[in-house]
């Protein structure tokens, strides 16, 4: 008898964990219904094709890295190495590269509302949408093979395990071990890429909890922001290497964003 | 807004941005959508009337019987604070 | 032996597991990358990129510095507590609510707000508070099981002060040392999880 309830309370507990991980895939499934991620694709898509700038041109001659225009499959091969700018870009900040250069404005302006709240979303935001889509179905696959892809995957690697600020946190303080949630949301152990797969493939995401469309650049601002660092500074080299990072470990997982999340 | 035929239907989807904030969350001045109107070709085809009780943002999905390729979709609507906007879409 | 040839051995140590992998940064050229890279805003200044000792040995080292060096790093931190006069135990009542705040220190913060304690982003602490987190043990029946004495007072205190002078690499803040908590606050969250009429120890 004793024998009998002992199985039964270890079969419990072992399968405590996959109980809690399929309530995620379930809530994770019923927020993806009804949701309007498809709507900031037009939207995004309308934004692509409007004239703006100085040079009063549409982003359609933007080389996303596979050729002026080419967006299917482009955001799947990012970040990657950029001969005309001679860096490390990821999507935004390649974004931002082609709002300055093809269509002639400035900084300022292009910078100046890089996220965007529930009422109004950015203009980055709905382009990060219709841009994203363009990959469904395509295997991620970053950049590799440039000296400065490596560094910047380095670069990306160190961070994440990298602890400072004023509550002495990294990435992995968070997401370095398994089985582990903040409240109630899951922490994936983004170093690995079991975790990280189902992950970069589907963001950028709609995230139901604020009614808003967020990018990479905002997930990681905002996680510096709640590891009581400073603020990143957007496109730049440290926020692209986390990217990379992150992208690389989840490489060869099919892109089926852009997401839905909590 | 998308409008897709399938199947000899139109299936529509419109987000309409709008904060709905009820009487609670305000502390007595509610500020929500109170009419929904569909038109096709400027024809009125829905008219709805939603509450305090749908949350910001909200998406309404829609089917109609039959539609062609090119047909203007045409959603608008009008708060308690007598604002009203509104979106169009041809049909796909 | 003494204690010079304690740090060089430390030191040694410390080098043997700081050889990095081929191409990646070390530390300190991270930290040159996040000076560059990072700006300040609010309350969160640039100084905060700046990796104090502890930070950059538990960085170097994949949070798992040799035992003497582990040693070492909490007796150093161990200084850094201040302990109030009188009683330790302050308002469980007043503890709870601040355990469910997350506020504090962060750029997003108004300055002079006070802080929550950001608790239960971690740890289970009262029964009836079902969204906790599981990065930290559960806090359950903390007091019932330890008993309320004054050495439990001052471990409990001590820990949420500078959790570094027990672990050297925990990943629980310092939220005293840091600056987060005050006094008074430190003082209540000792006795949500110590006294006995505290919903953690029913």
């Amino acid at each position: 008898m004793m024998r009998a309830i002992t199985c039964g309370a270890v079969l419990a507990l072992a399968a405590a964990p996959a109980l809690a991980q399929s309530q995620f895939e379930k809530y994770q499934r019923m927020t993806a219904e009804g949701s309007p991620v498809e709507l900031f694709e037009l939207v995004g898509e309308d934004l692509w094709k409007k004239p703006q700038g100085p040079n009063n041109v549409s982003l359609e001659k933007c080389d996303l890295g596979k050729g002026p225009g080419v967006l299917r499959g482009a955001y799947a091969a990012l970040p990657r190495y950029f001969k005309d700018a001679d860096r490390v870009m990821d999507l935004e900040t390649r974004l931002l590269h082609c709002m300055t250069t093809v269509q002639g404005r400035s900084p300022e302006e292009a910078t100046k509302r890089l996220f965007g709240n529930a009422d109004k979303p950015s203009e980055m935001e709905y382009l990060s949408a219709y841009v994203a889509a363009q990959s469904q179905g395509m295997k991620l696959a970053p950049g590799s093979t440039h000296p400065k892809e490596k560094e910047s995957y380095e670069l990306g690697k160190a961070l994440f395990f990298h602890r400072a600020g004023a509550w002495d946190f990294s990435c992995a303080s968070c997401h370095g071990e398994e089985d582990k949630r903040i409240r109630m949301s899951e922490l994936p152990v983004l170093s690995t890429p079991k975790a990280a797969r189902p992950v970069m493939a589907t963001w950028p995401a709609y995230r139901v909890s604020n009614s808003q469309f967020k990018t990479m650049q905002w997930r990681i601002n905002d996680c510096y922001r709640q590891m009581r660092m400073p603020e990143p500074v957007f496109g730049s080299e440290a926020t692209v290497a986390m990217n990379m990072y992150l992208t690389t470990t989840a490489k060869g997982e099919t892109y089926r964003g852009p997401g839905t999340k909590r | 807004m998308r409008a897709t035929l399938a199947g000899g239907n139109t299936d529509v989807r419109v987000l309409m941005t709008h904060p709905m904030e009820t009487a609670q969350q305000t502390k007595g001045a509610p500020y929500f959508i109170q009419n929904i109107t569909v038109k096709v070709n400027g024809k009125p085809v829905i008219e709805g009337e939603i509450s305090q009780a749908i949350s910001r943002n909200p998406v309404f999905s829609f089917r109609l019987k039959g539609g062609a390729k090119g047909d203007k979709i045409e959603v608008s609507w009008l708060d308690n604070k007598g604002e009203t906007n509104k979106t169009e879409t041809a049909v796909a | 032996m003494n204690r010079t040839l304690l740090w060089m051995f430390g030191l040694a140590g410390i080098a043997a597991f700081a050889l990095p992998a081929f191409g990646e940064p070390n530390a300190r050229e991270v930290t040159e990358v996040l000076k560059r890279d990072f700006k300040a805003r609010g309350q969160a200044t640039m100084d905060r990129v700046v990796q104090d000792g502890l930070q950059r040995i538990c960085t170097e080292t994949h949070d798992k510095p040799p035992a003497e060096v582990a040693k070492a790093l909490e007796a150093d931190q161990m200084k850094t507590i201040q302990y109030p006069s009188g009683s330790l135990m302050g308002d469980w009542k007043r503890a709870e609510k601040m355990a469910q705040s997350g506020r504090g220190a962060m750029w997003s913060d108004k300055p002079g707000v006070a802080a929550g304690g950001s608790c239960y982003n971690c740890h289970q602490i009262s029964p009836q508070e079902t969204s906790y987190g599981t990065i930290g043990p559960s806090l359950l029946g903390f007091g019932k099981k330890r008993g309320n004495g004054p050495d439990m007072q001052r471990y409990v205190y001590g820990k949420i002060y500078n959790a570094k002078a027990y672990s050297a690499c925990s990943q629980m803040p310092r939220l005293g040392y840091s600056g987060t908590l005050t006094d008074e606050q430190i003082k209540d969250f000792t006795a949500l999880l110590l006294d006995p009429a505290s919903p953690v120890n029913q």
